[in-house]
């Protein structure tokens, strides 16, 4: 639906009742990333700072092997995250959507309950369960599974980010996958299975198309912030710039080279861009077709 | 006699409390347009989801020409329905929606495509095979819905009151044309509706549920002539209800005596005894306004409708009788004024006695 304001009075209102929301983009968005931008281009000082000096040395530096293995395993460890979420979010999800609609609003709140512990005290517990003393390998000793002298320690590997990631983020994808499994139409399985389709093929042939925009948005969800993180690779994964958000707090920490740092951010901010004008495109097509 | 297409042996089927379904016994010939007519809640979409296969039987067994489908899940029966809803697959086009079931059965591409052109035609949407469902209006989406279930030629076409979403006059087209098309395919259909005159249209024969139970079976005429309960009578079209107790018996001519002593001449197919209390039903339209005749009162009302003239007229018990009397002339309305003495005649073989 478009707005046209007609009269004079009409535009006035229009802009007053926008300009929060518009405040709101131009000082925490928009600004903030023309300062990245911009300081993208600039020359570090000797002692950090910024050198007013236009240059795409930053991004030249980029394309190092170095940081374009971080920039893939970041890729990596963020589409697997996704995978994984999607292969349990979905069922859990779908399972949800079939309970009574009383079990369904617990179940919701349930899963949302951890939302209210801060997320850096919940990744500390995982540091905890998967130390060398922890929670895993005092199991695996009581099991006689392992002993206690070759126990290993599961902390400081992708895998432990990994399981981080998915802990965070696995709730978004069961939200999203949630939204478009409840509103799917019943009376379409129905329809499918009178038509002579079996449950697996009533599946792959009905609901996993009609529930898609669910899908592809959750992964949306889990796939950028995953892609992005440095709180839960610094803490699961060593902290050692295993991923491009390490990479680009380190630049504006440690290393105070905010230049490239501010580079690293643009390069990343413009790969998640297109993915979501893919998914954006994605989604047009399926609108035309539904 | 032939198997029929569809046989119910005592069918039962229970949501937790409810019964929904109460024994019932059915069988429907080949090539029968079979209407199950109630109103809402009286089963009747229950027994048909369970013919489809999308309910399971509590108990009793359904058979397909003389084969047990109770226990066959819906996929495995050679039975299609049309939803009331049409239940269209929003992300397929019309094309791909009617060949949605051959392509289940794995059937060669070029005869698919020859059978989806076929279906279509037929239900004059060839023109449409390219666009999607919500492009399309309800009773375009309501043909679609009816070639994706014929265009797998059924053994028994299910049809869950298809018409019901669509307006008056689309509704009184589509249930000729749905009469005809049944005609031509020569396929069972079962069709549910809560619409007696779409019933009376259509049917071969229907059969008539309340609360779970079937009331009665019979063709058009049979139900409408002869019903067996007051629900059916009610149901069924307009109609008057007289109580009294049996004074005479002549045969299957019965004198029904009023509480008013007032003697009504009736007729039954029933066994009755003297001073049995029963009812007496009779039709508007069976009902010949006097100024004299077997039971007496006075128009309380006059209702004009066009093609006939309604009158309502109280007995001195108290009991209103409606009477419809054509509009031969154009004068015909002016007969009687409200608040005339008028007396009621009919042929007594139009009176049907109900026992009570």
């Amino acid at each position: 639906m478009a707005i046209e304001p007609r009269t004079r009075r009409e535009r006035i209102t229009l802009g007053v009742l926008l300009s929060p929301g518009l405040f709101w983009l131009i000082f925490f968005f928009a600004l903030p990333f023309l300062l990245i931008f911009i300081y993208s281009f600039l020359d570090r000082g000797k002692f950090g700072g910024l050198v007013w000096e236009f240059q795409f040395d930053n991004y030249i530096r980029f394309a190092d092997q170095l940081y374009i293995r971080i920039f893939i395993r970041s890729i990596i460890i963020a589409a697997i995250t996704t995978v994984i979420c999607l292969l349990i979010g979905y069922p859990m999800a779908y399972w949800m959507a079939l309970q009574p609609s009383r079990t369904r609003n617990t179940l919701l709140l349930v899963i949302m309950l951890p939302f209210w512990t801060n997320f850096v005290i919940r990744t500390y517990a995982w540091r905890m369960i998967l130390a060398r003393q922890g929670q895993i390998n005092q199991l695996l000793i009581a099991l006689n599974i392992i002993t206690k002298e070759n126990a290993p320690t599961y902390l400081n590997t992708n895998g432990a980010v990994i399981l981080g990631l998915i802990y965070i983020w696995l709730v978004a994808m069961i939200l999203a996958c949630y939204a478009s499994i409840t509103g799917l139409d019943r009376s379409l399985l129905e329809a499918a299975q009178d038509l002579f389709a079996n449950p697996v093929r009533t599946f792959f042939r009905v609901t996993l198309p009609l529930t898609l925009p669910g899908i592809i948005s959750g992964s949306i969800l889990v796939f950028v912030p995953s892609f992005g993180a440095f709180v839960t690779p610094d803490m699961l994964g060593g902290g050692k710039a295993d991923m491009i958000g390490n990479l680009i707090s380190q630049q504006f920490g440690e290393a105070s080279d905010w230049p490239f740092g501010s580079a690293i951010s643009t390069i990343l901010m413009v790969v998640m861009l297109f993915g979501t004008l893919l998914y954006f495109r994605g989604l047009r097509r399926e609108k035309v077709q539904s | 006699m032939t198997v029929p297409a569809v046989e119910l042996v005592n069918v039962i089927k229970h949501f937790g409390d409810v019964v929904a379904v109460n024994d019932v016994n059915l069988k429907i010939e080949d090539g029968e347009f079979f209407s199950l007519l109630g109103p809402s809640g009286c089963g009747k979409t229950t027994t048909l989801r369970m013919i489809a296969g999308l309910e399971t039987l509590t108990s009793g067994e359904i058979l397909l020409r003389g084969k047990a489908i109770g226990q066959t899940p819906a996929f495995k029966r050679p039975v299609n329905t049309v939803f009331q809803n049409y239940a269209l697959f929003p992300h397929l086009t019309v094309e791909r929606n009617v060949a949605f079931g051959l392509e289940m059965h794995k059937i060669p591409k070029e005869e698919i495509k020859k059978r989806v052109a076929e279906a279509l035609d037929m239900v004059l949407m060839g023109d449409l095979s390219r666009r999607r469902p919500n492009q399309l209006s309800g009773g375009q989406q309501q043909r679609i819905a009816l070639a994706r279930a014929l265009v797998n030629r059924p053994e028994v076409l299910l049809l869950d009151e298809p018409l019901g979403a669509l307006d008056l006059k689309l509704r009184k087209a589509m249930q000729l044309e749905l009469k005809q098309l049944q005609e031509q395919v020569g396929i069972t259909f079962i069709y549910v509706t809560h619409d007696q005159e779409e019933a009376l249209t259509m049917s071969d024969r229907i059969a008539v549920m309340d609360e779970g139970k079937i009331l009665q079976i019979g063709a058009p005429q049979e139900i409408y002539e002869h019903p067996n309960t007051r629900f059916v009578a009610d149901f069924i079209g307009e109609t008057n209800f007289l109580e009294g107790t049996v004074s005479d018996i002549n045969g299957e001519a019965i004198d029904v005596s009023l509480d008013d002593h007032t003697i009504v001449k009736a007729h039954s197919d029933l066994s009755v005894q003297k001073g049995q209390k029963v009812g007496v039903v009779i039709r508007p339209e069976k009902i010949n306004l006097a100024s004299s005749g077997m039971v007496e009162g006075k128009v309380l009302e006059i209702i004009y409708i066009g093609t006939d003239t309604r009158y309502v007229v109280q007995l001195k018990d108290n009991t209103s009788i409606t009477v419809r009397e054509q509009n031969l002339n154009s004068t015909q309305a002016n007969k009687y004024k409200r608040g005339d003495k008028v007396g009621l005649n009919w042929d007594p073989a139009n009176a049907q006695v109900l026992k009570k």
